[in-house]
């Protein structure tokens, strides 16, 4: 009965704040909503006991991704309002095409519902004593050491990755000042300090 | 061989020393990026030698016990097949990471960064040979491929190359997409990502889905081959790619695609031998006819020997379409030889230089060739007419046995058009020759300017030649074998 409740209200919100990303006139805000509808799914992953997911959609959509969103809604001067220009217009044509997934859903999902699952190998555990143990245990027992090597190419990709954006981007621009902290720890007093005697009503010369 | 379970309980010290070469290239790969970070571009000539070294190196720790092996798990395994691919993986690569030097220091590009990426590139390629597992062939293949978008687009400063580097990642990236759903059908359909374990489920009748998965693998593996119909992005991305990563795109990753369509197909998949077969001798038949008439109304040298490997790869896919043991090995010394015949003619193409210093991509360019620079058009030559697939030169050898294959297997039609559409690819390849051999020469062309180029240079054209013809036994066995310790599952 909680369960269920707390299901309406995650479900509820997720809605909510999905609708409000695309109907918001201010981007900024569409990024807030979409942080909020992240969360909120976090929220129905915990009630479905994938704990791990949630946590993952939490530190990468929220943590990353919504806010690499934010910083280039910010940094890009886009004129916004003239993007959403013919939205009337579009308007039937949008809403037909929805209507068509709509009904295409459903008849599949009847379809389903009337065949039953699909006949087939049904997909053999790698380890069979997963019992007791939580999501995230398990799957980094799994991660570390049967896919371990997997892992590790995966490591590789993203080392390649790193050099390829770094490779393609970096210049190396001449006239830029560096600090120099060795530099500036040997400086001496006779270097950096000048004593003069300024006369009455002259200024000093710099 | 061991079986399959028994890897479970595997320490992890046996699994790693399986994967010497492996281990010995991404080692290598991050030592010379420290180097190269805390040296610079200064270090761009010793880090390309010190890569050469890493790749013998890795060469030399493929030998050793012959038998095959298993390791992490199932998801890696070492045998002759993957030995034989990996040397020359390794050998190509080593060849594209020297040969290289010249080219880019006169286009400002050699940051030291070329070497280590190729290294990356010949770790994916690597894994991918060895990959018995849909999700370590998934990786190995990505590996590869990342390190591909950004070699093509390695001149950034030249619209053309970063114009082939976008069109290569977005195309790449598509494919890697149809590959990965083909991969998840299969799973969702038997419930496994391992070769072994999908091999004998493949026996009884197939469900849709799992040929829905299938064609969805081949698809994908056809574009990094760049088989007809998935062959679009190649003419593009070799022109404008810098020339020594051409050589590289056309040599040591085709091996490495090829090999993997062939495990993936006759390991996997060998029981659903029917259904694929008929794919593969489409783009057999495709890639052989497009790659001969395509390349007929080219000038640019590029774009021509991008259609030549697109050709090429026609004929290697006959072997596979074959799918018997002799098939396989046909395959196998195709791509040896297919090697040596591709890095020769582009590093013919990399020689060419106007009196400017400027690289020369106009076929016209080679006009008179043979008086200006006599060596480099026998090469030229020798390497044109072993492409053609005209005896006594080592290219008619490999055409060969992949037409023997397939009369063995009773597909002569395959065979045939085969044979039809050799004859006219010869057309534009002879006139190249003519070209360089009969035409009033049109301008100066620059001498060699690295004894390492022309020592490679040299040694493709000697292994292409009749001399050449000494080697086909030792080659042609080692294929057999590879190919027999593969299909021994």
């Amino acid at each position: 009965m909680v369960e269920a409740i707390i299901f309406y209200m995650l479900a509820a919100v997720v809605l909510v704040s999905g609708t409000a990303v695309i109907l918001s006139r201010n981007p900024v805000h569409s990024v807030l909503w979409l942080i909020l509808a992240f969360f909120n799914s976090a929220g129905l992953f915990l009630l479905l006991g994938a704990e791990f997911l949630a946590m993952l959609l939490v530190i990468v959509y929220v943590g990353a991704v919504a806010v690499l969103f934010l910083f280039v809604v910010m940094m890009l001067d886009i004129d916004f309002a003239s993007l959403r220009a013919g939205f009337v217009s579009y308007l039937p044509f949008g809403l037909i095409l929805a209507g068509l997934l709509a009904g295409e859903l459903i008849v599949a999902a009847g379809a389903a519902a009337v065949i039953g699952p699909p006949a087939g190998a049904p997909p053999t555990p790698v380890l069979t004593s997963m019992a007791g143990i939580s999501n995230t245990e398990a799957i980094g027992a799994l991660l570390y050491t049967r896919y371990v090597y997997v892992f590790q190419g995966a490591g590789m990709i993203l080392l390649t990755a790193m050099i390829g954006a770094i490779v393609l981007t970096h210049r190396s621009r001449g006239g830029v000042k560096r600090q120099n902290i060795a530099r500036q720890v040997a400086r001496q007093p006779g270097e950096a300090v000048r004593i003069t005697k300024p006369k009455v009503g002259e200024g000093v010369e710099l | 061989m061991q079986s399959l379970t028994g890897t479970l309980m595997q320490p992890l010290s046996e699994s790693l020393s399986i994967a010497a070469p492996e281990l010995v290239l991404a080692l290598g790969a991050m030592t010379l990026l420290m180097i190269g970070v805390f040296r610079g571009t200064r270090s761009f000539v010793g880090l390309s030698w010190g890569a050469v070294v890493i790749y013998v190196i890795a060469g030399l720790s493929l030998l050793g016990d012959a038998s095959s092996a298993f390791a992490f798990g199932g998801l890696y395994v070492a045998d002759d097949y993957s030995a034989f691919l990996k040397v020359l993986i390794f050998v190509a690569a080593a060849a594209c990471t020297v040969t290289a030097i010249p080219y880019l220091r006169r286009a400002r590009s050699d940051k030291f960064e070329y070497p280590v990426i190729i290294m990356l590139a010949a770790l994916g390629m690597s894994m991918m040979v060895s990959a018995a597992d849909f999700l370590a062939l998934y990786v190995g293949l990505e590996l590869q491929s990342l390190a591909a978008y950004v070699l093509a687009a390695f001149h950034r400063n030249e619209a053309r190359s970063s114009e082939a580097g976008l069109k290569y990642f977005v195309l790449g990236a598509l494919a890697s997409g149809i590959l990965l759903y083909g991969i998840s059908l299969v799973y969702g359909f038997t419930g496994t990502t391992s070769f072994t374990i999908l091999a004998p489920l493949m026996s009884a009748e197939p469900s849709i889905g799992l040929i829905f998965g299938l064609v969805f693998i081949f698809a994908g593996l056809a574009f990094k081959i760049s088989a007809v119909p998935f062959h679009m992005w190649t003419p593009d991305v070799y022109q404008g790619a810098p020339t020594p990563v051409s050589m590289f795109f056309a040599s040591a990753p085709k091996a490495a695609a090829m090999g993997l369509l062939v495990r993936v197909a006759m390991e996997a998949f060998g029981g659903l031998a029917d259904q694929w077969h008929q794919i593969i001798a489409f783009a057999a038949v495709a890639s052989m006819i497009l790659g001969a008439v395509g390349a007929i109304g080219q000038s640019s040298i590029k774009r021509l020997l991008a259609y030549s490997s697109i050709n090429n790869i026609g004929f290697a896919l006959i072997g596979l379409a074959a799918s018997t043991p002799e098939g396989v090995s046909a395959v196998l010394f195709y791509m040896a030889v297919y090697l040596a015949m591709t890095i020769g003619s582009f590093l013919v193409v990399l020689s060419l230089r106007d009196t400017a210093g400027r690289p020369i991509d106009d076929i016209a360019g080679l006009a008179g060739l043979s008086r200006t620079r006599p060596g480099l058009a026998a090469a030229l030559a020798i390497f044109m007419f072993s492409l053609a697939g005209i005896p006594p030169l080592l290219g008619f050898f490999p055409k060969f046995s992949v037409f023997l294959a397939a009369v063995e297997a009773e597909m002569y039609v395959l065979a045939v058009i085969g044979v039809v559409t050799s004859v006219v690819g010869a057309y534009y390849y002879l006139r190249v020759v003519k070209l360089a051999y009969f035409d009033e020469p049109t301008g100066e062309i620059l001498p060699q300017e690295s004894n390492v180029n022309g020592t490679v240079l040299a040694v493709a054209a000697i292994f292409c030649s009749p001399i050449g013809l000494l080697l086909i036994g030792p080659i042609g066995r080692a294929a057999d074998q590879a190919a027999l310790a593969m299909l021994s599952f």
